[in-house]
């Protein structure tokens, strides 16, 4: 098994992209990546794309061949896999594009994720999303996506594990930072006032604990840690990428407070990467709802259950205070939730940390990041280290 | 053999409406309309809740109470209603689903205005009598309309109740039963109209009084009793003056229908009303008792019960199922604009 | 949304909450499932038909202010895991009920309810949903 670098990453702005289209979006990032790993394009030898839905958000299935053929590969008619786990769809394309040239059988390899949200009606949008819970079972019985995690983070606040204060500082902790990435749907800070008082969703989380319907791509080049230098010298090492799976249903669970998807797919890295939790220091977490981020803090084991969510509350998460810093980009939360695209867009923001281009959200010596990457609520997860070379 | 009632179930939701809140609308005024029909408030089914909801909740009550009572042997259901949710797809067959009676069993819907139910009941008496069947299930229920407006918004509401009809274990013997039956044009809904349309005063008289009263005297005559002779009595009440002048008229005593007059407290429940104010009297009732049932459908007809009750309902397990008077204790008032809402009047967006 | 075949054959489970046990285990699964996840190999064709207990306590909740299509006559509404009183977890609306009385531990017991229709003229679906254990 070879060891696996990332020698490129490019990203579109996310955020309601009236005038782009699919298409024009997935190319977009691809281009990016290439041109920032040196590449022409002949170089690729396969294509992995994260997409939760492209079949019902724009009626378009066979997004494999879409992609090959809109970003040139068709041509040289080079294998593309459409990968989808639900909003871990983009996590799961980028294991599969390292498991795919850590075996040998690609040199050249490229991951995007990419969702084109917004041409369909607020409605259909999110029975779409309800129906990465267990749609027959769950969603048709009226628990949609937003009420699964709202039915979390009651238990928690029941249990005594996080405050409603906590969970919301999820959303504070990704605002702060979507201010200063230019590329975040929202670019502006949110004082817990504005969390706490928004409209309600399902409660306890409302408006501003859920992550925004976004339309965007992002994407990576890897290719064998050996062969890195041949491209560029802006390279990161991927470590680790584990994968765990789950109930589909959040009811079939034991613990609902907990995603023993995460805490597998955590051990599975860490050991992997020969590390632990405390090795980090930077990390993209998945919060689709505020109470994620809590739960992935316990999950990866950077706080015990229980003291995740005064970290949080307390701005020990931010980029410049010394510990691990959560959600650089703006989590999903402000810098946005393109499905797809989401588990690859992580990616790229732990490459920037580690290489040291995360312009002013720069993570001071950042040596190991790591990105969670989850579908469902908890039904899988991945869970990815990357080190800086 | 003896044929008559094993058990029994009913539901009524739980959401209300008062007279001097929909008179409020109008402009009229809701309280004295309320006042002369002897109606205080009148039941509002969630927009969750259909005949086939409430009628599933009234048979299953009615099976709690006989565990030892096998659905499988349940030969025969009959749901009769003026608002079956489809026209055409019985509400029968997806409450013999609900209490796992089928497959080996017939079933059909019933309409016959506000004595389907017991329309039902007696088609049962037939098959258990003969033979055909081990039990039989009878339910009336409805979620009738009132036209906006209109005097029948005042009192036409949502419940029903549940009848196993079997030959063993009986808790009430049903001695007899009689219809008399004509083509009376008092009250009627076309296929496709969402709201009945009735013959005002018409409805009196020629009507749910003749109706009623024949088929009483032909049961005293063919029992040979006297009104004195009950110690309970039933009537249909499409709100609470028609059941009181009738009961009076034919001998009756206030006393003797207080329990089975429910409509002063729920409106009217159509199909639901006579099965409902027999439940009622069979909650309270002791061996021995008799009643006395003559229920009334527009169009018109009306059918009458001789029912003694047994010794057997000493050991009839009724607390496994909420009885009425829990079931009504706790009701939750709305708003006319919360009641247009649950009733479908108002027109939504596609 | 489904087609009438689907519903069709979700009865058992919709109306009556018909789950299965597992045959070596004693395990109970709702919704039904094939084989058990915890015996595997040795459970197939041994999975039991098994009616999930209809009572229950609330074990978590929430209030859903936005829902595609769902309830529209009826929002907000409630949804809660419930835990029946046989140990088996099931997610439904709770209905019939004011919201500041609704409690984690509640007891609450499983009544059929309408859960949507296909517009005006489509069938009408039936499942359970949770009211207040009087």
């Amino acid at each position: 098994m070879r060891e696996v670098a990332i020698i490129g990453v490019g990203i579109t702005k996310f955020g309601e992209l009236w005038n782009k289209s699919f298409r024009a979006l997935g190319i977009e990032a691809g281009m990016k990546a290439m041109e920032d790993a040196n590449l022409s394009g002949n170089e690729i030898d396969g294509v992995f794309i994260g997409n939760l839905s492209a079949g019902r958000f724009i009626n378009q299935q066979h997004i494999d061949a879409l992609v090959a053929d809109y970003s040139g590969m068709a041509t040289r008619h080079i294998p593309a896999t459409r990968v989808e786990a639900g909003g871990a769809s983009g996590g799961v394309a980028f294991r599969q594009g390292v498991m795919a040239v850590a075996s040998g059988l690609h040199d050249v390899v490229m991951v995007g994720g990419a969702e084109k949200m917004t041409d369909l009606d607020d409605a259909s949008i999110n029975s779409v999303m309800d129906a990465t819970a267990d749609s027959e079972w769950e969603a048709e019985m009226g628990a949609t996506f937003a009420s699964l995690h709202a039915m979390i983070a009651q238990r928690m606040i029941h249990e005594g594990i996080a405050t409603r204060e906590e969970i919301a500082s999820v959303a504070v902790n990704s605002h702060f930072h979507g201010a200063f990435n230019p590329n975040a749907q929202f670019k502006k800070a949110a004082p817990i006032e504005t969390v706490l008082k928004a409209g309600p969703v399902a409660t306890p989380l409302g408006m501003f604990d859920t992550a925004p319907i976004s339309d965007g791509a992002a994407s990576v080049v890897l290719c064998p840690l050996e062969d890195a230098k041949k491209y560029t010298d802006k390279y990161v090492k991927v470590s680790a990428s584990a994968q765990a799976s789950d109930t589909l249903a959040l009811f079939q669970r034991p613990d609902i407070t907990t995603y023993g998807a995460t805490v597998e797919a955590a051990k599975k890295a860490y050991q992997t990467a020969g590390i632990t939790a405390k090795d980090i220091n930077v990390a993209e977490v998945h919060d689709v709802y505020s109470v994620g981020g809590i739960m992935a803090l316990q999950d990866l084991g950077f706080y015990k259950k229980g003291e995740a969510g005064k970290a949080m509350l307390e701005g020990q998460c931010h980029y410049d205070s010394g510990k691990v810093a959560i959600n650089t980009s703006g989590g999903l939360k402000a810098r946005g939730h393109p499905i797809g695209a989401t588990g690859v867009a992580q990616i790229v923001e732990i490459a920037h940390q580690l290489r040291g281009t995360a312009d002013n959200r720069q993570v001071k010596d950042a040596k190991y990041g790591l990105a969670q990457s989850v579908g469902g609520t908890g039904s899988a997860v991945t869970v990815s280290i990357m080190e800086a070379i | 053999m003896d044929v008559g009632i094993v058990s029994y179930g009913a539901y009524v939701p739980r959401y209300r409406i008062k007279p001097e809140e929909i008179g409020r609308i109008w402009g009229v005024d809701g309280k004295g309309m309320g006042k002369g029909l002897m109606i205080n408030q009148k039941s509002v089914p969630s927009p969750d809740e259909d005949v086939v909801t409430i009628a599933t909740e009234a048979a299953r009550g009615m099976m709690a109470r006989v565990p030892e009572v096998d659905p499988k042997d349940i030969g025969a259901i009959y749901v009769g209603s003026e608002s079956h949710p489809y026209a055409v797809k019985p509400t029968s067959t997806i409450v013999a689903e609900a209490i796992e009676a089928t497959p080996a069993m017939t079933a059909a819907d019933m309409e016959f205005a506000c004595k389907a139910g017991t329309a039902g009941i007696q088609v049962c008496m037939g098959l258990v009598g003969s033979g055909m069947v081990k039990y039989g299930v009878a339910i009336g229920a409805d979620t009738s309309q009132g036209a906006p407006g209109d005097a029948l918004e005042y009192s036409a509401s949502a419940g029903g109740a549940a009848y196993l009809i079997g030959s063993e274990k009986i808790i009430a013997k049903i001695n007899k039963t009689l219809s008399f039956t004509t083509d009376t044009p008092d009250f009627w809904r076309r296929e496709g109209q969402p709201y009945p349309k009735h013959g005002g005063r018409f409805t009196g008289e020629p009507a749910y009084f003749r109706h009623i009263t024949s088929a009483a005297k032909m049961m005293l005559e063919a029992m040979g009793t006297k009104p004195e002779d009950y110690t309970y009595a039933v009537f249909h009440q499409p709100n609470g003056k028609f059941p009181t002048r009738v009961a009076a008229q034919l001998g009756f005593t206030p006393e003797q229908i207080q329990y089975g007059l429910l409509t002063p407290e729920i409106g009217n429940t159509y199909s639901g009303a006579v099965p409902l104010g027999l439940a009622n009297v069979l909650d309270h009732a002791k061996p021995g008792d008799r009643i006395f049932v003559t229920s009334y459908g527009s169009g018109a007809g009306s059918d009458a019960f001789d029912i003694t009750v047994t010794d057997e309902i000493t050991k009839y397990k009724r607390d496994k199922a909420p009885v009425l008077e829990k079931i009504l204790a706790d009701p939750i008032y709305l708003d006319y604009g919360t009641y247009a809402k649950y009733k479908g009047k108002i027109i939504m967006p596609e | 949304m489904s087609g009438v075949a689907r519903e069709w054959r979700e009865i058992p489970g919709r109306y009556n909450l018909k789950g299965t046990k597992c045959g070596c285990c004693g395990k109970l699964y709702f919704p039904a499932r094939s084989f058990c996840p915890v015996c595997r190999r040795e459970s197939m064709g041994k999975m039991e038909e098994h009616d999930m207990c209809r009572t229950g306590k609330v074990f978590t909740f929430s209030i859903v202010h936005e829902a595609p299509d769902m309830n529209n006559l009826q929002k907000p509404y409630a949804v809660a895991m419930v835990k029946t009183d046989d140990g088996v977890m099931i997610t439904a609306q709770l209905v019939d009920v004011e919201f500041d009385k609704i409690e984690i531990g509640m007891p609450v017991r499983a009544v059929l309810r309408k859960l949507s229709t296909d517009g005006e003229s489509g069938i009408i679906r039936y499942g359970y949903k949770f009211v207040p254990n009087l």
